[in-house]
């Protein structure tokens, strides 16, 4: 199976982990990511509340360079795939809005007609067209006794709706039931980490950070599962800076669906980008998996 | 001869004139259409004044043929059907064109509407030319009547109608009447304990000379029609014989298998696995659960059979079909509770100490299972804050758009309750309080001086994720405070969600059985929302309580006994028109294949096996035109509704077509 990828910026950077255990989780289960060619960054959030029409128009031209031989478009950032899904879904509500932005890349030779991509999040993909007989086929290492808390954030199930809860998300949960994984039904799973408010006001990014790493604490999760790079950055790189403004001593892995996919299908953790995260995870497999691994 | 054919448009006030040009129709129409000898417009043809000239038309034009271009048959075909017939013409050879549903309020485009009235009165005047004049048929009314569903609703037309000497069949699928009125502790805004005004009319039901109660049955199929239904029954095996039993209830005393109560109990409480759902039953005969039973799945036990004293255990019963005869048919069904697990952000059957409002009235009933006692999930602890959630999947478009009507009285019920039987600070949480009946704002009016503390807004989640000591071990209510305008999070101990009343799972199918229909949201339709609220689209078919839309106990009462007297006004008048719209067959013509047997909904069409041919039997058909479709020699017909007729409705709205094609013969 061939999707065409839309990769983010982030993935190349901060995000290398979720990249590369991608990847190795596609190879394992036999699908193929074509990088669409020359793709640009999608706005992140700032860029559509500045001018919607230039940032939809920006977001667009990705949209128009995906081969026209496929209608799948995965993007695994949970905010790239909001940005592509969003203007993709306001070409196809408002013909005028498509107009002009056709118009926009007409100037490049562009054109893109709303509605002909189905924009797809890498969780929805690998959940419905792999599913849980494929997966669990695929586990040669179960995740027996590991206590995992997965992290929808806001991004992927909001606003735009898709056919997994928008209140209380189940995808991520389901998926790591099939891995054999304990899943922590905890309450702050769609929870906003605060996206780029790090960067706007301190104390308001830390309380959002700290809600969700105390609630993962309550339930004794091993580490949260994380499905977008700027979820994984505010919770793992910050996670010292909330410590010290809090006088907290939270030491939560926060480590990619994908990479905890890879070690079920017995991938090795370098393969994976495992020691890429700031809070080692390494310790919390060593106890959990070890047995498993040697076996 | 040619007919002479009179065409009346009605303007309906702006309802129909507003999108239709409706002088336009009748000129056009007086001077286009064959054998038309008037075509008028008028304001309001359902007035005495419109009837009145059509009346005089009649005589006076010597019309043989009417159309009335108006609204829904519905409404207004019997009142000038019966117009013909005051000025001696058959009411057969009126003909309805229904210009309002059909066009002006489907429209808003005045010459397309315009355009596609004429077209629908030309359709009508082609074929009333061929219409027949029929004379009615009237059959005896069955003075039975079968009630279905034994909450107070059914309760009440029961027993309305046995009182006035008429046979009542009640069927009940549950072991006992009552319904959900058996399970509240007190009802609003009396808080008149619930319980102790229904058993008095659920034993009357029970001992009543002129009721027959069929408890733990389930309707099974409907045939005939208005004044003679003929219905079937399915009542389920109790495997306890209902002569012998005498409702001491040893059985359910030794019964050692105890099993958690979903349906009486709400999940909160135990009952055995050979029970009636609780002591007050009507009739006291127990079921046997077959699930849970020992005997049942794992054939040893039996110890009911044994402490039994009149030997009335019997495990070999059977489910048996009854079938009665019946004149009319009340359907008084009722709703369900909406399942809160649909709102996962609300924490039920995930945090503990978050209820249903059924089970909390369970949890506040002196006969439930903490005998009224108010604790939490553990079972004895005193919750010292409750919040009750209002609209929980009511007004929400993901779920039902609706009102329940009941919830924010019921809130304020247990708001009272837990605020008399604890110390327990209560919060409601609301979208907007409605008390809109008699001395409902008043019941809200003490509650605000009791001190239940009132928040409006929706609740966002209720969550058990503390945010500082004072959340620490408390459920979380999460809600913007739209007349403080801002987020607040109430810690608290309990909280309850007021579940939607919902349509039953399977309202549609038995409303199929009968012939009714359900509205978008699954209620029963009735024939009119105002002025015909209990009766249906199918004559000898009411409805009443909750089936037909969420209500509180004194309407449900209101309605039983509305739909009882409906039901009595059928009976006293003894017999009922039967509209003589029916197939023949043409027996010359007849093979005799018998194919139009089996496809007969209505089993109305007998084999001759002398002749060799098969004949309608009038009385039992409905006209619904299957075997006309289905008779491979095309040699039944139906009246009102023959080829003739169709084909020459086909050509008149097609008229403008058909002139194009003509024209060049023409030319």
């Amino acid at each position: 199976m061939k999707y065409a990828y839309y990769p983010g910026c982030s993935m190349e950077c901060n995000a290398a982990a979720y990249e590369v255990s991608t990847q190795a989780v596609a190879r394992v289960l036999g699908f193929e990511l074509a990088e669409i060619d020359d793709w640009n960054c999608c706005g992140a959030t700032e860029y559509f509340s500045q001018d919607e029409l230039t940032a939809c128009a920006v977001v667009a031209r990705n949209l128009a360079l995906v081969d026209s031989r496929t209608d799948q478009l995965v993007a695994p950032c949970a905010a790239c795939y909001l940005n592509l899904a969003k203007t993709d879904k306001l070409m196809t509500d408002d013909p005028e809005m498509g107009r002009k932005i056709n118009q926009a890349l007409a100037a490049g030779s562009l054109h893109y007609e709303g509605g002909r991509v189905k924009v797809r999040h890498l969780l929805d993909v690998i959940y419905h067209d792999f599913g849980e007989e494929k997966i669990r086929e695929k586990v040669v290492r179960p995740l027996d006794g590991l206590r995992v808390a997965p992290y929808y954030g806001c991004q992927v199930v909001r606003p735009i709706k898709g056919d997994d809860s928008t209140e209380y998300p189940m995808q991520m949960d389901e998926m790591f039931t099939w891995l054999g994984a304990e899943v922590v039904d905890y309450p702050v799973k769609a929870h906003c980490c605060g996206g780029h408010m790090t960067q706007i006001s301190e104390p308001q990014a830390f309380e959002l950070i700290r809600r969700l790493l105390q609630s993962a604490v309550d339930y004794e999760a091993d580490m949260i599962l994380c499905m977008c790079p700027m979820c994984q950055l505010n919770l793992d790189a910050y996670q010292s800076r909330v410590n010290g403004f809090f006088n907290t001593n939270f030491s939560m892995p926060i480590i990619y669906f994908t990479q905890m996919l890879g070690i079920a299908f017995g991938l090795d953790p370098k393969e994976l980008g495992f020691g890429k995260e700031l809070v080692a995870a390494e310790p919390v497999l060593k106890a959990k998996l070890t047995a498993k691994t040697t076996t | 001869m040619a007919e002479r054919i009179g065409i009346y448009v009605c303007h309906c006030g702006s309802n129909i004139a507003g999108t239709v040009d409706v002088e336009e129709v009748a000129r056009w129409a007086g001077k286009n259409i064959d054998d038309v000898i008037v075509a008028k417009d008028y304001k309001f043809m359902c007035s005495s004044l419109g009837q009145a000239m059509i009346e005089e038309d009649i005589k006076k034009e010597g019309l043989t043929r009417v159309v009335v271009a108006a609204c829904s048959p519905h409404l207004h075909e019997k009142t000038f059907r019966r117009a013909c017939e005051n000025a001696g013409l058959n009411p057969y050879l009126f003909q309805m064109t229904n210009l309002r549903e059909h066009v002006s309020w489907v429209c808003n485009d005045k010459v397309k509407g315009t355009a596609k009235a004429k077209a629908m009165v030309a359709a009508s005047a082609e074929r009333v030319k061929y219409q027949q004049p029929l004379t009615p048929m009237y059959v005896d009314v069955n003075p039975a009547t079968l009630v279905v569903g034994g909450g107070i609703a059914g309760l009440q037309a029961a027993l309305e109608l046995a009182d006035a000497g008429y046979k009542v069949y009640l069927v009940e699928r549950e072991p006992s009447v009552g319904g959900h009125m058996a399970q509240f502790d007190k009802t609003f805004p009396t808080l008149d304990c619930s319980a102790c005004i229904l058993t008095p009319k659920m034993s009357e039901a029970g001992q009543h000379e002129n009721i027959t109660l069929l408890t733990y049955s389930e309707l099974e199929e409907v045939s005939g029609s208005v004044g003679n239904f003929k219905v079937k029954i399915r009542k389920k095996a109790r495997y306890v014989d209902y002569d012998k039993c005498t409702g001491c209830g040893i059985c359910s005393e030794k019964c050692p298998r105890k099993i958690v109560d979903e349906g009486f109990e709400a999940g909160l409480g135990t009952r055995k696995a050979i029970y009636t759902p609780f002591p007050q039953a009507v009739p006291r005969v127990p079921v046997i659960d077959t699930e849970n039973c020992t005997y049942f799945t794992r054939g040893k036990c039996q110890v009911c059979s044994k402490v039994c004293p009149t030997e009335a255990i019997d495990y070999e019963q059977k489910d048996e079909m009854v079938e009665i005869e019946v004149g009319n048919i009340i359907l008084a069904t009722g709703w369900k509770l909406f399942d809160c697990k649909k709102i996962p952000q609300y924490g039920y059957g995930r945090l503990a100490n978050v209820f249903t409002n059924m089970e909390f009235e369970r949890l506040c009933n002196a006969a439930g299972p903490t005998n009224g006692k108010i604790v939490m999930r553990d079972g004895k602890t005193e919750p010292k804050s409750i919040a009750i959630i209002h609209c929980v999947g009511s007004r929400d478009v993901n779920f039902n758009e609706g009102c329940s009507a009941v919830c924010c009285m019921a809130a304020l019920k247990l708001g009272h309750l837990i605020l008399e039987k604890t110390k327990a600070e209560v919060y409601s949480f609301y979208i907007d309080m409605r008390t809109n009946q008699k001395m409902y704002e008043e019941f809200y009016q003490r509650l605000l001086h009791e001190g239940m503390h009132f928040v409006r807004g929706k609740v966002a989640e209720v969550t058990d994720a503390a945010r500082n000591p004072n959340e620490q071990g408390k459920l979380i209510v999460q809600c913007e405070d739209t007349l403080l305008g801002k987020q607040r999070r109430i810690p608290v101990d309990m909280v309850v969600l007021m579940g939607a009343i919902e349509p039953q799972a399977d309202a549609k199918e038995l409303g199929l059985k009968c012939g009714i229909s359900c509205s978008m949201a699954g209620w029963y339709t009735e024939r009119h929302p105002k002025l015909d609220p209990v009766a249906t689209m199918t004559d000898g078919v009411f409805v009443a309580g909750t089936c037909q839309g969420a209500k509180d106990i004194p309407a449900s009462v209101a309605q039983g006994a509305a739909a009882a007297a409906r039901v009595q006004g059928m009976i006293t008048k003894g017999k009922v028109m039967i509209e003589p719209i029916v197939a023949t067959i043409n027996e010359e013509a007849c093979s005799g294949c018998r194919i139009c047997n089996n496809l007969c909904p209505y089993n109305a069409i007998e084999y001759l096996e002398d002749k060799g041919v098969s004949r309608v039997i009038t009385a039992l058909c409905k006209g619904c035109g299957t075997c006309v479709a289905a008779c491979p020699a095309g040699v039944i017909s139906a009246s009102h509704f023959n080829n003739q007729q169709v084909f020459a409705e086909i050509e008149g709205a097609l008229w403008d077509a058909i002139a194009e094609c003509r024209e060049p013969e023409t030319v």
